[in-house]
């Protein structure tokens, strides 16, 4: 303690206290927001993939994105965005762009399993981002109450309360979700591609994204209890149906009432 | 029955011709000549129609019996398919009970009730002898009223007349307070810390991660007893974090924000729907209703739609524990325009 207080003085002892303090912060800013960062990668990607992924990359990708995958005018940089980002991404056949246009299109997937893998996997080795979602958040076991109110606050507003999808500006459109594979579904939320925000797990936790998903697998299940749903589209489709059916069978009746019988 | 016109030939087709010096006038060509129905004159058709009316009664029969059917009939066990069922039941018996009386009836008309044409003569608008005879009946009425005479009568009758409606201004009055200035003052106070929508979670700074949009609600609202969802639809607001260099915020509120964490109403100041669609690569904000899009990036300047104001935004910080909390209320009152507003 002697020795301690006696240096106490020493033209040093400022800047190390410093550097200590620094550290220290440091140190609990990281552990503290660890939560955003990818956790460890729970779909292992072996040193094979890697290669064979980078292969892919380099005769499939880089043109836009960069032999690096370090972006381009014509394509942003993948470092960092995660498996999850390539999975949703080249799994749905959005990637590979067939052509430019305001938001690239839902479409066959060009690559089969094994070789969205190998391109996760050389991604992923690029940067931590987002892993590809574990399977138990996506069995469709959460509560659907909850995953409803959750989608009704952050979701429904582009997609549509029935998850119907909806028309954004340009062009741009949040698709409907039927249909859509649950894992996707989480894949989108936390990597939030093209125009959608990021809803990473500190927003919305895991759980809470298992329930959304099971809300969505619920009322794909039970369908329409209100009769024909007209593709959910709200007054665009119904209004369009009374105007036509609706004042057709009016116009027809009034036909019908002046006429002469014969 | 008036005039009985059965269209003979020398009523139609007269046209006048103009003589010398004459204005060129229509006479009144009568109506076309009556044309008999198929029922008129075949016995065969007019029972068929007979029975064709008798049909139409009788799919009003079904259609109410089908009611009672379904009413009845149907067990409900508590599922959305058997109450969907009788739904469905319901409304087509008594769709047809009704639509089979009412073709019944029309068709019974059509067919077999007679359909001369008549035309029937207007009548004089105004006679003289008739303006005359009500004059005098409201020069008997002042007389014997006496309402000239008794001048005391007439003037305590008009102030009855004048005091009598204004009990229904305490009556309208009290449907509600006057707002007061609660259009102007949300929840959000300075400390205030921005909590998830609906969990009440508060938010860290360090959670926001670039080209993220969490929905927010102030801390409190959801332990509100009493008006919460009013107070809920004025302070609702949509935090989204950018990089900061694409923020381009006017002198004076370039510390609203926390590096590149900016926090908005979300209500339109068109008509105040949510505008709570934001495309995180362009930043636009859009409005559902109306399509009011705002740019992110310049203050949420309207740049398309109805919407006549900037959103407004709320001033953020972050407290001690690294949570983001309101700087203070919003600087102007959120949502659509109101007269008083200014």
């Amino acid at each position: 303690m002697k020795a301690l207080s006696q240096k106490r003085r020493h033209p040093l002892a400022a800047i190390a206290l410093l550097l200590l303090g620094l550290m220290l912060t440091g140190g609990l800013y990281a552990a503290a927001t660890t939560v955003n960062q990818a956790k460890a990668d729970t779909t292992t990607f072996s040193a094979q993939d890697t290669k064979e992924g980078q292969k892919l990359f380099v005769a499939n990708c880089a043109t836009c994105h960069g032999m690096g995958a370090g972006g381009s005018p014509t394509g942003p940089s993948l470092v960092g965005v995660g498996a999850a980002a390539v999975d949703f991404q080249v799994a749905t056949g959005r990637m590979p762009l067939e052509a430019n246009g305001p938001q690239a299109q839902e479409k066959p997937r060009q690559f089969n399993e094994t070789q969205t893998k190998q391109l996760a996997g050389y991604i992923a080795s690029l940067g931590a981002g987002p892993a590809i979602p574990e399977e138990h958040y996506l069995d469709g076991k959460g509560n659907a109450a909850t995953g409803g109110e959750l989608f009704r606050v952050n979701c429904a507003m582009c997609h549509n309360a029935a998850a119907a999808g909806g028309a954004l500006t340009r062009g741009k459109f949040a698709p409907a979700l039927a249909g859509v594979s649950s894992q996707h579904i989480y894949e989108a939320m936390v990597t939030g591609p093209q125009n959608m925000p990021v809803f990473n797990d500190a927003n919305i936790t895991p759980d809470d994204k298992r329930d959304i998903i099971t809300f969505l697998q619920t009322i794909d299940a039970s369908g329409s209890p209100g009769g024909a749903d007209l593709g959910s589209l709200g007054p665009v489709s119904e209004g369009l149906f009374i105007w036509v059916a609706g004042l057709g069978v009016v116009i027809a009746f009034t036909i019908w009432l002046t006429s002469r019988t014969s | 029955m008036g005039d009985h016109s059965d269209g003979t030939e020398a009523h139609s087709r007269a046209v006048a011709r103009a003589g010398h010096g004459e204005v060129d006038k229509f006479q009144d060509p009568g109506l076309p000549p009556h044309r008999l129905r198929l029922a008129d004159t075949n016995p065969k058709a007019a029972k068929r129609a007979e029975r064709q009316v008798a049909a139409l009664f009788g799919i009003s029969v079904i259609g109410t019996l089908l009611f009672f059917f379904a009413y009845f009939g149907v067990r409900l066990d508590n599922t959305i398919s058997t109450l969907r069922l009788q739904n469905l039941l319901l409304g087509l018996g008594t769709g047809f009970a009704m639509l089979g009386i009412g073709t019944g009836i029309v068709h019974w008309a059509r067919a077999l009730m007679p359909d001369h044409e008549v035309s029937e003569e207007r009548h004089a608008i105004r006679t003289e002898a008739d303006r005359v005879g009500a004059e005098k009946i409201v020069g008997d009425i002042l007389e014997e009223t006496g309402i000239k005479r008794r001048p005391l009568i007439r003037n305590t009758l008009l102030g009855a007349l004048v005091l009598a409606p204004l009990p229904a201004i305490a009556i309208f009055r009290d449907l509600g307070p006057l707002p007061a200035d609660a259009l102007r003052h949300t929840m959000w106070k300075t400390g205030t810390r921005l909590v998830r929508d609906p969990t009440g979670t508060p938010i860290k700074a360090a959670d926001v991660t670039i080209g993220s949009a969490y929905h927010v609600i102030p801390e409190g609202l959801n332990e509100l007893k009493e008006g919460k969802l009013e107070a809920k639809s004025k302070a609702v607001v949509l935090l989204m974090r950018l990089n900061p260099e694409e923020l381009h915020p006017s002198p004076g509120r370039e510390d609203w924000g926390y590096n590149g964490i900016v926090a908005y109403s979300k209500i339109c100041t068109h008509v105040g729907c949510p505008v709570a669609l934001y495309e995180q690569q362009t930043h636009h904000l859009l409005c559902p209703c109306h399509q009011s899009t705002f740019d992110l990036t310049r203050e949420c300047k309207v740049i398309f739609g109805p919407a006549n104001r900037p959103l407004p935004q709320l001033p953020i910080k972050v407290d001690s524990e690294g949570y983001l909390v309101a700087q203070s209320d919003f600087h102007e009152p959120v949502g659509p325009s109101f007269w008083e507003r200014g």
